[in-house]
């Protein structure tokens, strides 16, 4: 019997006296019993976690004690915790105002059903195979002030030390940072485009729109959920975001890169001060939650209440 | 029908090309470099083509135990995503076709999960992996990597079970299946596309994680691909050479995937955030 077949029989079978409707309402809750279990116990729990071991002092070998408020006053007046909320706000910042137009304009110009397009989305996409890890440290030797890309196009200005500079090591992050993942907002931007009616850019045409006219009065504002979406992502990514920087500058040279997540690993695992680093944690979080919270409420209907509309 | 050419993209066009060479230049850079001689390295020009190239790189860091380290990758990603998957195609399906109130509570508490920034936990998660003896275990790698899928997985996948016809689920209740045959015989055939998104999405994510091992494990046989990089880093500090070699072999796993099927790669990266 195909699936077809079976859509129709129940129909035309039951007499709604003759046959009882069934007991079963559908699966037992039993069933997402294993996600949920893992889902509480290595995610839910941690979070309370992290807000409890705050108020502790623990060295990550023997038991935590309680401490009271003793991190918390002790890491919010600390310079370098307060230097590295400084540079967190700068780093998000500058790789919002990087990444958001460039990967909005490459988004739309791959959108075009051109085959040079086509292959030109297959190179833009490569970066997205890389690692973290793979990426700072190819960066790390491409920008060797002595055997580096600076030597070799015989460029002095591309010749700098830009890693060991503290003035010039956060900027390099921002860009290496951008070189990583705007191929993935690209790619958020192109799916995005490419479902914006082709009628609507015809209809202005024949109006006599320019092209300037139709990016801004059609394609800007029919990306405003994308532009939400993946500006929410970039956001919270760039104030969590830890391995690259890791890799290529460790927080330094000295604090310079010294970030919050940055922060949080030094304090904890470094200094061995895990109640510390646990606060950083705290804020981190807050701040990641109230920023998607805050975007989402920015875009109009909240992607969480359309999920749940379905239902 | 169109009655005038478009005039071209200009600003696209520039901005394009500029970005693409900022792309290809570093990835031209590695293949380059992980193919000179050692010795050619400090004074040749770094984007020259190598005049005698050579596989002494690669031979490096193959006989530097590698190959483990790529097991240890392996291992923990198809762990990870095969729980993760199982999991969570069978949460999806409860959410969307058990109507109680505590299963939509659930979903929203999966829901929330997704904003939860990985990094804020790991102080909490390393005091669970100590606390369960795990530390430097491949296990303290493979069980925080499913929980923190999961959320994300679910939501995929309770996309596509909405999708299918309930109609179909009514009849065959009527006939007996039971809730398990029906997620193996009805849930799992038509969400195959979404399973394999949701599975890329995963895998990309586990293979290319660094923070979780780096805190999380400790000993050379435990070590993963990205954390092994940092340490050839550290091992190989005047061989530039190997070391790109490593970072190149670190991504022909992806490549390969990339070339087969770079639709579902696509997909899969941007699962849950494009719909």
């Amino acid at each position: 019997m195909t699936v077809a077949d079976r859509v129709r029989e129940p129909r035309q079978s039951t007499s709604p006296p003759a046959r009882p409707r069934p007991r079963r309402l559908g699966p037992s809750l039993w069933m997402s019993a294993p996600a949920m279990g893992f889902f509480a116990f290595f995610a839910v729990v941690p979070l309370a976690g992290v807000v409890i071991l705050s108020f502790t002092t623990w060295d990550g070998l023997g038991t935590p004690e309680w401490a009271g408020t003793a991190n918390w006053t002790s890491v919010l007046s600390d310079p370098v915790t307060q230097h590295a909320i400084t540079l967190s706000v700068i780093l998000t910042v500058a790789s919002w105002l990087v990444q958001c137009p460039t990967s909005l304009l490459l988004g739309v110009f791959m959108a075009g059903r051109q085959r040079y397009r086509a292959v030109y989305s297959v190179l833009l996409f490569l970066p997205l195979l890389f690692s973290a890890a793979a990426v700072g440290i190819a960066y790390k030797s491409l920008l060797d002030p002595n055997f580096g890309l600076g030597t070799a196009l015989g460029i002095d200005s591309l010749n700098q030390d830009w890693l060991g500079d503290p003035s010039l090591s956060m900027p390099m992050l921002v860009f290496v940072i951008a070189w990583c993942f705007i191929p993935f907002h690209s790619l958020l931007y192109q799916a995005a485009a490419r479902q914006i009616p082709r009628s609507m850019y015809e209809a202005a045409t024949i109006d006599g729109a320019g092209r300037m006219t139709t990016f801004f009065h059609i394609t800007l504002p029919q990306l405003k959920n994308t532009i939400v979406t993946s500006s929410t992502l970039m956001i919270v990514g760039s104030l969590t975001y830890f391995d690259l920087i890791f890799v290529m500058t460790n927080g330094g040279p000295g604090n310079a890169t010294r970030v919050m997540p940055l922060d949080m690993y030094l304090r904890g695992f470094r200094s061995y001060d895990m109640g510390g680093a646990a606060v950083v944690g705290v804020l981190l979080v807050v701040v990641g939650l109230a920023v998607s919270y805050l975007l989402n409420r920015l875009g109009g209907s909240s992607r969480m209440d359309s999920q749940m509309e379905g239902l | 029908m169109r009655t005038r050419t478009q005039r071209p993209n200009l600003v696209g066009g520039l901005v394009g090309t500029f970005w693409l060479a900022v792309t290809l230049v570093p990835i031209y850079y590695i293949v380059v470099t992980s193919l000179r001689p050692r010795a050619d390295y400090f004074t040749s020009n770094p984007l020259s083509i190598p005049t005698e190239p050579t596989l002494t790189a690669y031979r490096e860091v193959l006989a530097a135990d590698f190959t483990k380290y790529l097991v240890n990758s392996v291992l923990v990603t198809v762990a990870t995503v095969a729980v993760t998957v199982t999991l969570s195609l069978m949460a999806a399906y409860v959410i969307v076709h058990n109507r109680s109130a505590l299963s939509r509570r659930a979903f929203e508490v999966l829901l929330l999960g997704i904003a939860i920034p990985i990094q804020a936990t790991i102080v909490p998660v390393y005091y669970l992996i100590v606390r369960l003896g795990l530390y430097d275990t491949l296990w303290a790698l493979i069980l925080p990597s499913i929980a923190f899928a999961i959320p994300i997985s679910v939501l995929i996948l309770v996309n596509f079970v909405r999708d299918i016809p309930r109609e179909l689920f009514e009849s065959m209740r009527l006939d007996g299946v039971s809730e398990w045959s029906l997620l193996w015989r009805l849930v799992t055939p038509m969400t195959v596309p979404a399973i394999i998104t949701v599975a890329i999405y995963d895998a990309l994510n586990v293979w290319n994680a660094f923070l979780f091992p780096l805190i999380l494990t400790q000993s050379a046989d435990k070590r993963v691909l990205p954390l092994s990089l940092w340490t050839f880093q550290g091992s190989f500090t005047v061989n530039v050479p190997a070391i790109l070699a490593a970072v190149v072999l670190s991504v022909i796993p992806l490549l390969v995937v990339y070339a087969i099927g770079r639709r579902f790669l696509v997909s899969g990266l941007t699962a849950g955030f494009s719909k």
